[in-house]
């Protein structure tokens, strides 16, 4: 029994079990040390955890658009990065034009609802354009051939954001009765992040509402379930697809008005980190599933906020906070070891109930 | 190949790239040097005047000396009616563009005030884009080493990019003489980034900037705890170095040197990590976008509400109010203060040529920068009787790095001297220091105090 046990076992088994093993261990001496030293008190961690929490809730729209693209077309939409950063980058002008006006202090409820939709609207048909011009051709071509393509689709919409609205950065106006925050006993929110944590939450509902109790999303699982046996069952495969395209577009856009309460700073640029970092969560949460996109956005956000401290400054290890991507990243890697299929690793299509 | 063969290689070429990721420095790749131009070998002669047989024969004169190249590096020949080329290496794109075009705006007045043309030959005014950063640095310094016909460059405005284009540029024969880059390895005797007398600079040395801050803080503030922060950057890593070890000196305390990423959004880990140990001051000495953020998120974090926000030279830019809004209220920077008639009579033609107030703080340098050029290429250079122009291109980098008392508008340059431990040789100037506080809405921020030099 030892033989076969030894026989199934391969050096890169025990390698990547080692790997995993061992990031395991630093993460849990480092919490221990760093929670014994004392240095930070509760409310130092609720509030980096709240503000984990909003980018989490930025990060899972983001998400969303990846998950339902791979979910319904088996691909990864290296571009969606691009989707969300043409949102936020348009609207900032409308932004500063209303902030002009003074329109963006007297109705910042109106005026936010006005961002929100014409952040939407462009990211809605970049994303439309993107699934047009770019993927569409290639539905039939090898995996590789649509992966490729969506990575020079990523430059190309970057470098003609940038040709467009310039190469400098610009900045959002937050309206006044955004700016400062509520205070609960230890607990400090600030108001940008309740709008940021509540309007993720919001849009992930509709999403989640949309894709499970609707007919259009129950058309979305079935083209994602066997694309060739739903169009036999009548459903316009093409018109569903494109409609996928949409909503990932569209909660990017939202994503995008809410990144920006957070950082108010926008240029061509800002979409790239923000997109692997989603991407990164859809993986972590299963890719494909919708609540794991969720999830691993959440989890995500928290590491990112948290992980650097809490993990890393026990060990003495200095500025930690410069090496919170690689932390993010790590714990990725972790997950994957032990369970590759992501955390909550099923397909957009297997229903739940 | 079998599973194990496999695992072994991919095992070599893992090993393999991670003790090439920790060899020591590369060393700049040798760009091709130019090849000298081929010896001179025109010789003017003259067609000796004859005198009519009557009169009494005069000495003919002997044909004038032809010009031969004897310089080590070699001549840039420009004939009559050619241009002479020189290129800039700056910021002109990015967040932090106001750097770049500021200094650029101060050199093309400069164009305009010597006439457009140098000993007769009208000026080619050109460059790139730096990108404050290693790699967008190399991209241009390789552009720019490609072309033979440059004289001299005036750049590079981030000691990020200095340290991997002026190599490239020095190989290549250039004189770069930089309006911008201010740490102190680029001119620091003995350093391997010292490029000197192929490299000079018109801005200050950090050693005179980040003491000076320290001071200030230290003495005029009342400040006894600080922290600082860099984003990983020759300049700012040196600066927040020079600041915390004068510090220190003096008696102060520094809690925490905490570093970030330039394009980082999310500062809350590192402020939080600062505000741990309650500092009086934060000294970060940084860019954009990364400078605004930290002013802004600073005002949020529990602890640092009242700690006093200080960056340098980097975050003198319309940008910082833009980017920190409100917060930007109380935020102090420490950069170069020029004073003076002639830079009075500057600021009047900037704001005349350009319709806005100065948008960064080194175009009086960048202005000084390629006039000391200018009369070092009108020094050193040989016209031929034919209006040819040879520029002999190591006499011009001595002629440059030898520049003495010139009167330039941010005060008496002289390229090669030694003031320990703030002024090397290639430091052109130690012009005064001074501080600024930034107000809400407006800019430039206001001059709060100079430090008397």
């Amino acid at each position: 029994m030892l033989r076969t046990w030894r026989q199934r076992i391969e050096l890169t088994d025990i390698l990547v079990w080692g790997i995993g093993i061992s990031i395991g261990v630093v993460v849990i001496v480092g919490t221990i040390a760093t929670l014994k030293s004392g240095k930070y008190s509760t409310a130092t961690w609720l509030d980096l955890g709240i503000k984990g929490l909003a980018l989490g809730g930025v990060y899972a729209l983001i998400a969303m658009g990846y998950t339902l693209v791979y979910g319904i077309l088996r691909m990864i939409n290296f571009a969606h990065s691009e989707v969300f950063m043409s949102g936020p980058f348009t609207a900032v002008f409308l932004a500063n034009a209303l902030a002009r006006s003074g329109f963006l202090n007297k109705q910042p409820v109106v005026s936010l609802i006005l961002l929100l939709a014409l952040s939407m609207g462009v990211s809605m048909t970049i994303a439309l354009l993107l699934e047009r011009i770019a993927y569409r051709p290639l539905r039939a071509a090898p995996r590789l051939v649509p992966l490729i393509t969506a990575i020079g689709a990523s430059f190309f919409l970057q470098y003609t954001f940038r040709g467009l609205y310039g190469s400098g950065f610009q900045t959002y106006p937050i309206p006044t009765i955004l700016q400062g925050n509520i205070t609960f006993g230890q607990i400090r929110l600030f108001n940008t992040q309740i709008v940021a944590i509540l309007g993720a939450l919001a849009m992930m509902l509709i999403l989640y509402g949309i894709v499970q109790w609707t007919k259009i999303g129950k058309a979305m699982r079935a083209v994602s379930e066997d694309k060739e046996v739903a169009a036999l069952m009548g459903i316009d495969v093409d018109r569903i697809i494109a409609v996928t395209f949409a909503l990932g577009g569209a909660s990017a856009g939202a994503a995008g008005i809410l990144y920006a309460l957070l950082f108010p700073v926008v240029n061509f640029f800002m979409g790239f980190i923000p997109g692997i970092k989603a991407f990164t969560a859809a993986v972590l949460g299963g890719i494909g599933n919708v609540a794991g996109a969720f999830l691993g956005a959440i989890i995500i956000g928290l590491i990112e906020s948290v992980g650097p401290l809490l993990f890393l400054d026990g060990l003495g290890v200095p500025t930690p906070s410069q090496l919170k991507d690689a932390i993010a990243f790590t714990i990725l890697v972790f997950i994957l070891i032990f369970r590759p299929t992501g955390i909550l690793g099923e397909r957009l299509a297997q229903a739940k109930a | 190949m079998s599973k194990k063969a496999f695992a072994l290689l991919s095992l070599l070429v893992a090993a393999s790239m991670i003790l090439a990721a920790c060899q020591p420095a590369a060393t700049p790749t040798a760009e091709e040097t130019a090849p000298p131009p081929p010896e001179e070998t025109e010789v003017m002669t003259e067609e000796p005047t004859e005198p009519p047989v009557e009169e009494t024969l005069m000495p003919t004169e002997p044909p004038p000396a032809a010009f031969e190249c004897t310089d080590e590096i070699g001549c840039v020949d420009i004939a009559p009616g050619e241009p002479v080329h020189i290129a800039y290496l700056l910021v002109v794109a990015g967040p932090n563009e106001s750097l770049g075009v500021d200094s650029r705006n101060g050199i093309e007045i400069a164009i305009e005030d010597v006439g457009g043309e140098i000993l007769g030959h009208p000026i080619q005014f050109d460059g790139e884009d730096g990108g404050c950063g290693a790699e967008t640095g190399q991209a241009a310094g390789t552009k720019l080493s490609a072309d033979p016909s440059i004289v001299a460059v005036v750049g590079t405005s981030c000691s990020s990019e200095a340290r991997v284009a002026v190599p490239l540029m020095a190989d290549a024969g250039f004189v770069v003489v930089s309006p911008s880059n201010t740490a102190p390895d680029l001119t620091a005797p003995g350093s391997e980034n010292n490029y000197v007398p192929a490299y000079a600079r018109t801005a200050h040395n950090d050693n005179l900037q980040g003491r000076i801050a320290a001071e200030y803080a230290f003495n005029e503030l009342g400040v006894t705890t600080a922290a600082t922060i860099h984003d990983g950057s020759l300049y700012a890593d040196q600066l927040q170095q020079v600041f915390a070890a004068r510090f220190q000196e003096l008696g102060g305390t520094i809690t925490a040197q905490e570093a970030v990423d330039p394009n980082q959004t999310d500062m809350s880990a590192v402020l939080t990590s600062i505000a741990a140990g309650t500092p009086e001051l934060i000294y970060f000495p940084i860019f954009l976008p990364a400078g605004g953020f930290i002013v802004r998120q600073a005002k949020q974090t529990p602890g640092l509400e009242e700690t006093i926000l200080m960056g340098a030279d980097g975050l003198f830019s319309p940008d910082v109010t833009e980017a920190a809004g409100d917060d930007v209220e109380g935020f102090k920077v420490s950069s170069p203060a020029i004073a003076g008639d002639a830079y009075a009579a500057f600021l009047e033609k900037y704001k005349a040529k350009f319709g806005t107030d100065p948008i960064s703080i080194f175009h009086a340098h960048a202005y000084d920068a390629f006039m000391i050029i200018v009369n070092a290429i009108e020094s050193v250079a040989v016209q031929d009787e034919d209006g040819t122009l040879h520029i002999p291109r190591q006499a011009l980098r001595d002629a440059v790095t030898n520049t003495t008392g010139y009167q330039g508008l941010i005060g008496s340059l002289t390229c090669n001297e030694t003031i320990e431990p703030i002024k090397y040789p290639g430091d052109c100037s130690a012009s005064g220091i001074g501080v600024y506080e930034y107000h809400a809405g407006e800019y430039p921020p206001e001059l709060i105090w100079t430090s008397g030099e």
